[in-house]
């Protein structure tokens, strides 16, 4: 069984190598990402697959995150992700 | 086809015409010829003051088709540009080319003449804003012609791009066409780029906003080459014309980038008595110039010149003694301006004197030590400023082409990484200069110097300086970053990169 | 290893663009704060967004040293847990005891043998910044052998004394002698407090100069453009180490012709200088001025 989010929480900031994630709870089930970032079309990809495997590994199965990535590396992405579904919990 | 750097252009392109491949920086030297301009001989009574840029298009007899230049010594803060298109939209003309030596964020009413069909082609050296991004959507009718700022010179004085009618942004004219660019709310210093306009354009209209009792002096372009002078409220924003000072960069990679490149630069052996050079307008390229500004002074070194746009900053190197002499054929500050008009050896050039291959000498040829930037740099050193690593037009070479062919050595400084992106990659989206005009690569993390330059390896090598190669370089940053993804380009082409020679080097297509 | 410390840079828990840079800005060690850097609502981002730094930035060598929160607050203990876990060369303790030694190198050999890391490959640095603190370095370097160093932090210390912090830094002289002297007994570095006016250069270089005199090893930075000044103070003097090579070279010479006593410069050599001169050789070496 699957952790969940209870209330919606913030994590990192709009600073530039920063990504700030919104999270909140997914009632209607499964995991829901969307993201903007300013290299979408270089990273955005890899990106996702980033927040979806920090997600696996804090056994997250529903979700809804939203994410403003300002060039972020993935060491961050991860950090961030993982500060705001702790905070959500 | 292919050009000599493997990039893939076509042999014919509509709105363009034949194109002649890129074959190496150097390979096109020879003998040219400048074309023979057409104009309209003064009686002596003739007034040349008329009442309105109206009038002027009237005069000038207009017609669909033609090519209408401009000069951006007033950057961000011009008026003139979008006045005069303005006026001609009145006229229902289409089919026209803006020539432009460069197109800011203040032209974006230029995008709404390029929907309606006025607009159809653009030439220009560097565009940033809302018309280069509308460009990049594919909303201009026929590519545009990105130069070089010696190429443009190049292209009106060898006939490649015909003027028909050139409009000059004149801080200061008199009532028969003599020009300066010192005096006037307006003033923004020199006015170098205008000057092949001025000498080969069918038609040229003075547009001034301090119209004054002749003579002008002291005078920059002269009454021979103006065929009608009109006074305006204002030709621009003084706030956008002259930026203030920029400020030498406080951010620590920034500086640890600048204090490696001073030192290259001192163990190249170019920093002697006699030192030329030339740098950005940038907050690094600036703190490139402090380094060796403390260098110079430290070893008692009086160098020749320092050449390019001038900012306060070289202005203080060279009343510091430290320069002979400077070159300027664009001020960016108002500091520059204040020295430009005071003091004689703070010198005026043309584009052409500046970065025209196809003279009888440049003054890039002349100089030691070039501090270029780039978006992109890949493993055979080609230079991309004219593109984001996202396909979108947001630079163009201005000099930069041209400095890098003459400087005998060119150093590119930037960040290995910004935000995301890797700096240093294979392919580099748009090559602007390339790779064999680029000795070295100077980044927070490495530098690498073109493997061509083994005399300079050599001196590198024995400093402490982390010389590297650029391929691990590439590395470096890719494994900070992960390898991006190949952008998707569509087939429109909406952008011709031509070489300071006229040769297509690369082409930009629709993102 | 022997680490050459003449500077600890200060790079903000917080922010993802600064610890990217971190290692590259030419600072011994940097200081990664969880401390005063980071606000109060962020302690919990701070902490994994720099667990994650050390994981996965290149930092090219430089010591990485984490300021962890006090181990006073709710945040310490939490600090020491997660951080440990990623392997920084050092846990920095604030407002250090004996008692909070004890119990981070209780922790840290916990989390050692948990992530099958070297026993002791987590060093310790107290940050002494309180009265008790000062007057206990001595008892606090010896509780855990995984004390390097000791940073002195001024700020706190002058207002837990209740006198000024100037710019001359008159009110420290005892703190900052009691720090190099104890550290110097204990063989750990002395890293005096950092100079906070980027604006004041001579009053900086002045502050260097005092810190180097008394024999401190090392100073803090708050600002990589403090670095390269604090190097030219804490290296070497060129003349100090050519005359320290000649001493060697000497000594050499001297041990090759089974001679128990020489002389340089007319000048009887014994251990004291000997001694001094390998110091240098080897501060030198490790600073690459040899």
């Amino acid at each position: 069984m699957g952790m969940d989010i209870k209330t919606p929480a913030k994590a990192g900031t709009m600073e530039s190598n920063d990504i700030y994630v919104i999270v909140q709870p997914n009632d209607e089930g499964g995991i829901i990402i969307e993201l903007e970032s300013i290299v979408m079309k270089q990273f955005g990809k890899k990106i996702k697959e980033v927040i979806l495997e920090t997600l696996e590994a804090l056994n997250i199965k529903n979700i809804h995150l939203s994410a403003k990535d300002r060039g972020a590396l993935d060491y961050t992405i991860k950090a961030r992700v993982e500060t705001a579904v702790k905070r959500g919990m | 086809m292919k050009n000599i750097l493997g990039r893939e252009i076509p042999e014919y392109i509509e709105g363009y015409g034949t194109v002649k491949a890129f074959k190496g920086a150097f390979a096109s030297l020879r003998e040219v010829e400048r074309k023979a301009v057409k104009l309209q001989s003064a009686e002596p009574t003739e007034k040349k003051v008329l009442s309105s840029i109206k009038d002027a298009i009237e005069k000038c007899t207009i017609k669909d088709g033609m090519t209408v230049s401009f000069h951006h010594h007033l950057r961000n803060g011009d008026y003139v540009l979008n006045m005069v298109l303005e006026e001609l939209s009145k006229t229902g003309i289409k089919d026209i080319r803006v020539a432009a030596s460069s197109i800011f964020p203040v032209h974006a009413p230029l995008v709404e003449h390029m929907k309606s069909g006025m607009v159809t082609g653009i030439c220009a050296n560097y565009m940033s804003g809302p018309v280069a991004e509308a460009i990049s959507r594919g909303e201009l009718k026929y590519p545009a012609i990105m130069h070089t700022h010696g190429g443009r010179a190049r292209a009106i004085e060898s006939g490649d791009i015909s003027i028909d009618i050139a409009f000059i942004a004149a801080p200061t004219c008199d009532t028969y066409g003599n020009i300066n660019g010192v005096e006037g709310k307006s003033a923004c210093g020199t006015l170098g780029y205008a000057v092949p306009d001025a000498m080969y354009a069918e038609k040229v209209v003075a547009i001034t906003d301090n119209l004054i009792p002749y003579p002008a002096c002291p005078i920059e372009i002269t009454q021979e080459y103006i065929d009608f002078v009109v006074e305006v409220e204002s030709i621009g924003d003084p706030n956008g014309i002259v930026s203030g000072t920029t400020q030498i960069t406080k951010d620590p990679v920034g500086l640890k980038i600048a204090k490696m490149t001073s030192e290259v630069i001192e163990a190249s052996g170019l920093l002697k008595k006699g030192f030329s050079f030339q740098t950005g307008a940038g907050g690094t390229s600036l703190a490139v110039a402090d380094y060796v500004k403390k260098l110079m002074q430290q070893k008692d070194i009086k160098g020749s010149f320092a050449a390019g746009g001038i900012t306060g900053y070289m202005v203080e190197m060279f009343e510091e003694g430290l320069f002979e002499s400077l070159f300027d054929v664009q001020c960016f500050d108002l500091k520059a301006v204040e020295s430009y008009r005071e003091n004689k050896r703070h010198q005026n050039m043309s584009a052409s004197m500046y970065g025209n291959p196809h003279n009888k000498g440049a003054v890039v040829n002349n100089l030691d030590v070039m501090i270029l930037g780039a978006t992109e740099i890949d493993t055979a050193f080609n230079a991309n400023v004219t593109t984001g690593s996202n396909g979108m037009i947001m630079g163009g070479s201005g000099g930069h082409s041209d400095t890098a062919a003459g400087a005998k050595l060119a150093i590119v400084v930037t960040q290995l990484v910004k935000g995301r992106l890797p700096i240093v990659v294979d392919d580099v989206t748009t090559v602007t200069t390339p790779g064999e005009t680029i000795d070295v690569l100077v980044t927070e993390r490495g530098i690498a110097v073109n493997p061509k330059r083994q005399d300079l390896i050599e001196k590198l090598e024995k400093t402490k300086l982390p010389i590297m190669s650029i391929e691990e370089l590439k590395q470096i940053a890719e494994k900070m970053t992960g390898t991006p993804e190949k952008i998707e380009a569509e087939d429109q082409l909406v952008a011709v990169i031509e070489y300071r020679d006229g040769t297509v080097i690369d082409t930009v297509k629709k993102i | 290893m022997e680490r050459l410390r003449r500077t600890m840079l200060f790079m903000p828990g917080n922010n993802p663009s600064m610890l990217q840079n971190a290692g590259i800005l030419g600072a011994d060690s940097i200081i990664l704060d969880l401390e005063d850097a980071v606000s109060i609502t962020e302690k919990d981002a701070a902490r994994i967004l720099v667990r994650n730094a050390i994981k996965n930035v290149e930092f090219y060598g430089t010591e990485v040293v984490v300021r962890i929160n006090p181990l006073s607050s709710s945040f310490g203990l939490k600090d020491v847990e997660e951080i440990a876990k990623a392997k920084p060369d050092a846990i920095m303790v604030p407002k250090a005891t004996e008692e909070d030694i004890q119990i981070v190198d209780e922790m840290l050999s916990s989390i050692e043998t948990q992530e099958g890391f070297p026993h002791g490959s987590i060093k310790i640095f107290p940050l002494i910044e309180t009265a008790y603190g000062l007057e206990n370095i001595d008892s606090i370097i010896r509780t855990s052998s995984r004390a390097i160093g000791v940073l002195l932090g001024a700020e706190d210390l002058t207002a837990d004394l209740g006198i000024k912090r100037t710019r001359e830094g008159e009110e420290i002289f005892y703190a900052r002698s009691k720090v190099a002297s104890t550290c110097r007994a204990c063989k750990v570095d002395a890293i005096d407090t950092p100079f906070a006016d980027m604006n004041d250069c001579r009053g900086f270089n002045k502050d260097i100069h005092k810190a180097k005199s008394l024999g401190l090893t090392g100073k803090a930075a708050i600002n990589p453009r403090q670095v390269d000044t604090i190097h030219e103070v804490f290296a070497p003097a060129e003349e100090e180490i050519k005359y320290a090579l000649r001493v060697i070279k000497a000594m050499e010479e001297a041990q090759r012709e089974g001679k128990g006593v020489f002389s340089l410069d007319g000048k009887m050599v014994d251990a004291p200088i000997i001694a001094r001169a390998q110091n240098v050789v080897k501060k030198a070496k490790l600073a690459g001025l040899v």
